[in-house]
């Protein structure tokens, strides 16, 4: 197991965010909880059940696998090229 | 059960689709009647007069100023839903009245609310800011699946199938090599897989239409927000050339906002409304009607395969067994969502029904 998440560098912004890799130059998946913990599987549904069993186990004691959560609005990706915001830069293309 | 996730919010048109014509959809087994009063607003209604169930939308029903005639024996409603009118008498009851639904144009689309009005919630509609934005172009159209809207869903989420299905169009060999990164927002119904291809063959679909006649780095990264909308935010630039800024400028790359409204029709069917904005060439037509004719044929053949599988699924035993890889980690995890959305949205559904048995 480990706490620290690889690169690339996260994309959505919730609080609770499940994160999965591909292990550069294996076939193997690690994922990380949104608690930080981690652990890696053979393939994708293997892992998944890890996941969604995990935070049975928190700290804070917080109860549930996600599907208990309140319904909120997406998050917006930060690093999406363009986004329209009224601060977008001029779209005029560099050579 | 309900086979569709229930209290959320689905695409039933095109903004341009709804005017002052009666135009009806069916979304998620209803169906919707859709019309614009003179203001502009957009109503959307039942699409059965409450009288003898005739569909509003079927000729000779008409719109007559802000309301509905129906065809049938003239029974008249506004765009509140409420009769206002009956034929041979006075007094029009009490209870008539169509269901209608909360609606939404936003971003191009018509939005509809299926499900407990009392629960609808604008701010849960995910935004797709490309579709009418001058800074963008946009072509667009939507194609009838013959298929559960489930397998569009597996479909898109796992874009690898771009290499075999559409060679020759979207797909290259990078596709199906590179592996993804995914990330899965519970709370929000979010889906993200990201597959960046760092020195990829660029496929005809960007070589024609952004003029890069070298390789390329392709970057994918798809937002599915469950349950129906879809967005892929493709960026593509030339071997070499700089990557985005901090500030978010990327002023080296051609950027591409591939967007599916992914909506229920029925248990069987799916409404395929695709979209494909683009930041280049705002003006060029030649290249819009490429990208128009060239997505569309992309998207065909995505019907044609996924209107094969459904026939083949709906003929064979429920549980046939299926095998996942890595490749479907976004897609399982979008199945999980839809599985808890709908879930949630039958248990609401019966609740509401216990009640009304238990006060009637």
């Amino acid at each position: 197991m480990s706490m620290s998440r690889p690169a690339p560098s996260a994309m959505l912004t919730g609080d609770a965010v499940y994160r999965v890799v591909w292990v550069p130059g294996t076939d193997r998946l690690r994922g990380w909880c949104w608690c930080g913990t981690s652990y890696e599987a053979e393939g994708p549904v293997e892992l998944w059940q890890w996941l969604l069993a995990h935070p049975d186990n928190h700290v804070d004691g917080s109860a549930g696998r996600g599907s208990n959560l309140p319904l909120r609005p997406a998050s917006r990706l930060p690093h999406r090229p363009r986004d329209l915001r009224g601060d977008e830069p001029s779209h005029e293309r560099q050579p | 059960m309900s086979p569709f996730p229930r209290n959320q919010w689905y695409v039933a048109a095109y903004a341009h689709e709804v005017g002052r014509e009666l135009f009806t959809r069916t979304v998620c087994g209803e169906s919707v009647l859709l019309w614009r009063t003179e203001a502009g607003e957009v109503a959307a209604m039942a699409d059965r007069c409450i009288h003898r169930r005739f569909p509003l939308s079927e000729t000779p029903s008409r719109l007559v100023g802000d309301s509905v005639v129906c065809g049938y024996h003239g029974f008249t409603y506004g765009a509140n839903g409420v009769c206002t009118a009956v034929p041979g008498q006075a007094r029009v009851p009490r209870t008539a009245r169509l269901n209608t639904y909360p609606v939404k144009e936003q971003d191009s689309f018509v939005w509809v609310w299926i499900g407990e009005r009392d629960k609808a919630d604008e701010t849960l509609i995910p935004r797709s800011p490309w579709l009418d934005s001058p800074r963008y172009t946009t072509v667009c159209g939507m194609e009838p699946l013959a298929a559960r809207y489930g397998l569009l869903v597996d479909n898109l989420l796992d874009l690898s199938h771009e290499t075999y299905l559409h060679g020759g169009y979207i797909g290259t060999p990078e596709v199906a090599e590179t592996p993804i990164t995914t990330e899965v927002d519970e709370a929000a119904g979010v889906v993200h897989v990201s597959r960046h291809m760092d020195d990829a063959e660029c496929p005809p679909f960007y070589a024609k239409s952004t003029g890069i006649t070298g390789r390329i780095t392709r970057w994918q990264d798809i937002e599915y927000h469950a349950p129906c909308l879809y967005l892929l935010h493709s960026r593509i630039a030339p071997v070499g050339a700089p990557g985005p800024n901090a500030d978010g400028s990327d002023l080296h790359a051609f950027h591409v906002e591939v967007v599916y409204a992914i909506t229920p029709e029925t248990e069987h069917s799916t409404h395929d409304f695709w979209a494909v904005a683009r930041d280049f060439a705002l003006e060029d037509q030649e290249v819009s009607d490429f990208l128009r004719e060239n997505n569309r044929t992309v998207v065909l053949q995505d019907v044609a395969a996924l209107d094969k599988l459904e026939q083949v699924i709906a003929s064979e035993s429920a549980g046939a067994q299926e095998l996942s890889i890595n490749i479907d980690t976004g897609g399982l995890a979008a199945r999980r969502l839809l599985k808890r959305l709908t879930e949630a949205g039958s248990e609401a559904r019966g609740t509401n029904e216990r009640q009304s048995l238990a006060v009637s």
